[in-house]
């Protein structure tokens, strides 16, 4: 902990330091192992700015066992030397000494000893010199006193080599004091109580800091599906320019009104088997408005309405098949039945948003499934120009800016035109929707007055989402296989503005 | 949208000058096409069967390119040419001629046999025409385009297109018992008969498709000439006698089929396309149909209708202010010959029989927009002036969604279609129990039904997350479907609210404490009064026993919430207990 008495001295130390003091000398100085007092720093640390440690490493030399005995005792040579009487010594005798091996040769090449061999016993050592200088003994205390740096690099190296000195490194710290010094230090408190509060304590109370690079525990609460945030905005959108939106909740429709009413023939692709989801029960609609369904009968068969017709044998049994709707216009197509039977004719703007089926190949992009967007305005003098300036007014809304149109055909639409738009990342133009006028066909066996026009657009509502939030499969998206780890971390749906990189983490 | 593919150098030739492939792609984007893919035959081949295969291919570069629907004068590499040389003004639309032919006509007449089958039938003759490889193999690609769309796989319109010079008229068509038709077809080296062929082709990958067609019928239609020399035996396949080579100079063409109309739009387009390659370009020599009625009638029609335009309509329609003299123009650009004639404000068009899709002023007015180019039209904002109005149903759901959130249950998004098994027999419920809408032409079980309940989805997205930590709270609002006889479909939507709560424990204070909640949010109070909600025990096969409850509120049962029943548990392959509540939110509204 920060209060033992070696923090304490430190910082006793440290308020006296001119500058600051290295936690190696401070050892030193207090005789207790260095470790004691890197501890001392750490925990002082921990308090926040009461010091300023910085590390550093340092070179030193310390003196092997073998030293430290020498520093003491003196060098083998020198020992030898002092070992041998007047009358000088055996040779024999003097190798049995500990410093023997070693001493005698050192010695003797310092040239304080010789050795007589014609002794009678055998060979006998004499001294040479009256005293000697202990140049290695005297080398080493001076290491041992922290003075290596008085030793020139050959004197240290030839000790290294005798394995009487060693080089160490050291790690210390240089301690200096910080922005909020001071020499009483005491226990951190690691969060605010309400006693603290009362009695007035947090004033004199240091608080443990916080870790602000940890992350912070999440909030319990329940998400919404990002698909539906989506759906919100662009219902948002509709709302915010005037459009009411339009009763979607019927998912069975009659051929009738999803295609007759339409003005798609009866032979038409889409009416087929692989591509629209058929009911067998009840396969057939119950009722239709049959002063409406002759007058469709005739438009497509005969023509009429200043229309050529298609000529074909049109058939009741077809129109009354049961489906799942496989557009939203079936909606329109009756929400706009609708306002032709109110007489005087009122212009209206129109929306919806709902699912949508088609019994098609499912990939990575399709579901049998999914949301379609579509926009209606009903008024008179409608004109092309007028369709491109609604989109232009919603794609912005949609943070979509750059559009451009480009002719398309669509069976119930006429003018028809794919609206494109200039995508940053892919850098080409992408199709974003499709639109146009519907037919006379469509709207006069209605009971609309002649000059109206509608004006019309579509788009998916998945397909938008699908960028935003930057999911390549939809089936992670829609449906039970939702990876809802997505759904908790998805962020707000924004769509006008920049979109961010995408934010889900974990659940792999 | 049908795609066309031609040959790009082929198709520079032909325009007379040649685009890069951005200038190409914006003229199409201009004109209506889509260029959707540049590539050649080999790297076709090495994508679908890999590069071995593709060794020795041709590498010649082929544009894609996408033609509208309607467009049937675009579907082969004439028509798309003299479209776009129309277009840029390099060449005056051609104008098509029906001619008599110096000796007799060629007579095809309808026996009454053909009247349950495949009742019409009309023909023409290209004379003197001079194929080479490249247009011999459009004109048959041509015709398997209109095979694919105009005439809806041959069910429609089937076309047959022979040697004149094999046969001799006049031609019969009549329908015959199968086993009494018997011929050699097209590309093989004996004759069989009609049941050999069904059976030979029911393993041919392209012709298998177009049997279901005559299939089951006592007779198939067939045609002779007078020597009963089998053409073919419409919509399956043509006699091998009459097969026409890069080398045919005559070519005798008829189209069968049950829609007149088509038959007559889909003559018109192909000797409209390929008569430019005959003698006399342009013409097209007559042929004769006498009809089982005694009848006779002279084809190709080639017929060129007048329209009359008053040019401000087309202005009002578009939103430009063009004089009448430039609107002319721009429609003759879309190969719909034009003047101002009358008042000085009328148009007279001309709609060449190469421009069926033309049946009303509507198609005329976007004719003159794409001539002008979309991209030119000034943009405006309609002056509409409207309160909008959100749907009851949908306002209250938003609102409730949000709330649902708040109260820590997240939202979930599943499929309207499941199968019988997901709302029936994994809630321990009889299919004839939940009064299901059934689909008649499901690809998998995952398309059997609509759901009933809400239940299913919530579950099976459980099952789908069981790695989550634990507990999952779900919630979604969305519509059910019901059959209803008061309907005029006979099925309605009813928009439910469904929640679970799964966990270590079953949890069902806190699905009971939600339903507080809706009922708080809905401003609805506890208690039976009149007005109030109340939750009286209940059983149902997908709850556990005594862990069920019925839920009233403003005096009507508006659904249930409980303990589910392992069985249910285990059948959505799921192993903790789980709590449930599906209410039926339109008493609200």
């Amino acid at each position: 902990m920060a209060d033992g008495p070696v923090a304490e001295v430190l910082l006793r130390q440290l308020e006296a330091a001119d500058g600051g003091l290295d936690s190696a000398e401070l050892a030193a100085k207090l005789g207790v192992d260095h470790q004691v007092v890197v501890g001392a720093v750490k925990s002082l640390q921990a308090l926040g700015e009461v010091i300023e440690a910085e590390l550093r490493s340092t070179k030193r030399w310390e003196l092997t066992a073998e030293g430290e005995e020498i520093a003491q005792e003196g060098s083998h040579e020198a020992r030898v030397f002092h070992s041998i009487p007047q009358e000088g010594l055996a040779q024999s005798e003097l190798m049995r000494l500990p410093s023997g091996k070693v001493g005698f040769s050192k010695a003797m090449s310092n040239k304080w000893i010789r050795v007589d061999k014609s002794a009678a016993d055998g060979p006998r050592v004499f001294r040479v010199v009256d005293t000697v200088d202990d140049e290695v003994q005297r080398r080493l205390q001076l290491v041992q006193g922290g003075q290596a740096e008085k030793l020139g690099e050959k004197e240290r190296s030839e000790l290294k080599k005798r394995k009487l000195l060693t080089e160490v490194t050291l790690k210390t710290y240089w301690v200096s004091k910080g922005n909020a010094f001071s020499t009483s230090i005491s226990k951190q408190e690691t969060e605010l109580s309400p006693e603290m509060i009362s009695s007035g304590s947090w004033r004199d109370r240091p608080f443990k800091p916080y870790n602000f690079l940890a992350h912070g525990v999440l909030p319990d609460g329940g998400h919404l599906h990002p698909l539906l945030k989506v759906r919100t905005q662009f219902r948002q959108i509709f709302l915010e320019m005037g459009f009411t939106e339009m009763p979607t909740d019927n998912f069975i429709e009659s051929s009738f009104w999803n295609f007759d009413a339409l003005f798609q023939p009866q032979q038409h692709p889409a009416r087929d088997q692989h591509d629209t989801f058929f009911l067998r029960d009840p396969a057939e609609a119950l009722q239709l408005p049959m002063d409406y369904v002759h007058r469709v009968k005739r438009t497509h068969s005969h023509g009429g309405y200043g229309s050529q017709g298609y000529k074909y044998t049109w058939k009741l049994e077809e129109a009354r098949k049961n489906l799942l709707r496989t557009h939203t216009t079936s909606a329109s197509a009756r929400a706009l039945y609708r306002l032709a039977q109110k007489k005087p004719f009122a212009p209206a703007k129109y929306f919806s948003i709902d699912r949508v089926f088609r019994n098609e190949t499912l990939d990575a992009t399709h579901l049998a499934e999914f949301h379609q967007i579509e926009g209606v305005v009903a008024d008179h003098g409608l004109t092309l120009g007028h369709l491109m300036g609604v989109l232009r007014e919603f794609f912005t809304k949609l943070g979509i800016t750059q559009l451009r149109f480009k002719p398309a055909y669509n069976p119930y639409t006429e003018p028809s035109m794919e609206v494109f738009s200039y995508h940053q990342g892919l850098k080409k133009w992408v199709e974003v929707g499709n639109s146009g006028l519907f037919r006379p066909e469509m709207l006069l066996p209605m009971g609309l007055p002649e000059n109206v026009s509608v004006i019309a657009w579509g788009l998916s509502l998945e397909r938008p989402t699908m960028i935003k939030y930057g999911i390549n499969n939809i089936r992670e998206l829609v449906g039970h296989k939702v990876n809802l780890q997505m759904v908790y971390d998805s962020p707000l749906c924004r769509l006008d503005a920049e979109p961010g990189p995408p934010r889900t983490q974990g659940a792999a | 949208m049908p795609t066309v593919s031609v040959k790009r150098d082929l198709l520079f030739q032909a325009l007379g000058r040649n685009y890069t492939d951005e200038e190409f792609d914006e003229l199409c984007f201009e004109f209506g096409l889509e260029l959707d893919e540049i590539t050649s035959e080999k790297e076709i081949i090495s994508k679908e069967q890999g590069n071995e295969k593709a060794e020795g291919a041709s590498d010649v570069v082929l544009y894609k390119i996408d033609v509208p629907a309607n467009r049937y004068d675009l579907l082969c590499l004439e028509g798309l040419v003299r479209g776009l040389k129309v277009f840029k003004e390099r060449i005056k639309p051609p104008v098509y001629k029906r001619v008599m032919p110096n000796g007799e006509i060629q007579k095809l007449i309808i026996t009454e046999e053909t009247a349950k089958i495949r009742p019409f039938a009309v023909a023409a003759v290209l004379r003197n025409i001079k194929f080479t490889k490249d247009r011999y193999d459009s004109f048959i690609e041509l015709q398997e385009k209109l095979h694919q769309n105009i005439c809806r796989k041959r069910a429609l319109v089937a076309i047959g297109t022979h040697d004149l010079d094999t046969l001799s008229g006049p031609f019969t068509y009549t329908a015959k018992r199968p086993s009494d038709i018997k011929f050699k077809p097209l590309n093989k080296t004996k004759e069989y008969t009609a049941c050999e062929l069904m059976n030979i082709y029911k393993t041919d990958n392209h012709l298998k498709h177009y049997l279901h067609i005559i299939e089951n019928k006592p007779l198939y239609p067939v045609i002779y000439d007078s020597n009963g020399v089998i053409l073919s035996m419409p919509p399956i396949i043509n006699g091998n006698h009459s097969k026409i080579t890069v080398n045919t100079k005559n070519v005798f063409i008829e189209c069968t089929g049950t829609d007149f109309t088509k038959a007559k739009i889909v003559l018109d387009v192909i000797v409209t396309m390929f008569s430019e390659y005959c003698e006399n370009q342009f013409t097209v020599e007559a042929a004769e149909v006498v009809f089982p009625n005694g009848k006779s009638y002279t084809f190709p029609e080639l017929a060129y209708r007048k329209e009359i335009v008053r040019a401000d309509l087309i202005n009002k329609k578009v939103g430009i202010r063009e004089t009448p003299e430039n609107i002319a123009k721009l429609l003759t650009r879309m190969y719909l010959k034009s003047e101002v004639i009358g008042d000085g404000n009328q148009i007279e068009i001309e709609i060449p029989p190469t421009r069926a899709d033309v049946i009303h002023a509507c198609d005329i007015v976007e004719d003159a927009a794409i001539a002008y180019g979309y991209n030119n039209i000034q943009m405006m904002l309609p002056k509409t002036y409207t309160i909008a109005n959100q749907f009851p149903l949908n306002k209250l759901t938003e609102l409730l969604r949000h709330d649902m959130a708040a109260a820590g249950f997240t939202e979930a998004l599943t499929f309207a279609l499941c199968s019988q098994e997901d709302i029936a027999d994994k809630l321990g419920l009889d299919i004839s129990a939940t009064k299901a809408v059934h689909i008649s032409n499901p690809k998998t079980a995952e398309f059997q039904v609509a759901r009933t309940t809400l239940l299913p989805g919530l579950l099976k997205t459980i099952a789908a997350n069981r790695k989550m930590p634990l507990p999952l709270k779900l919630f979604e609002i969305s519509d059910i479907v019901v059959k209803d006889s008061s309907r005029d479909v006979g099925a309605r939507n009813y928009r439910h609210l469904c929640a679970v709560y799964y966990n270590k424990n079953p949890g069902f204070e806190i699905i009971h404490g939600l339903l507080d909640r809706i009922m708080q949010l809905l401003n609805v109070p506890p208690g039976e009064k009149k007005g109030g909600y109340v939750i009286k025990a209940s059983e149902g096969p997908a709850f556990f026993p005594g862990r069920c409850a019925e839920i009233f509120a403003r005096g009507q049962s508006i659904g249930k919430l409980g303990v589910l029943h392992p069985d249910v548990i285990t059948k959505f392959e799921l192993t903790m207990p789980c709590s449930s509540l599906e209410i039926n939110i339109e008493p609200f509204l």
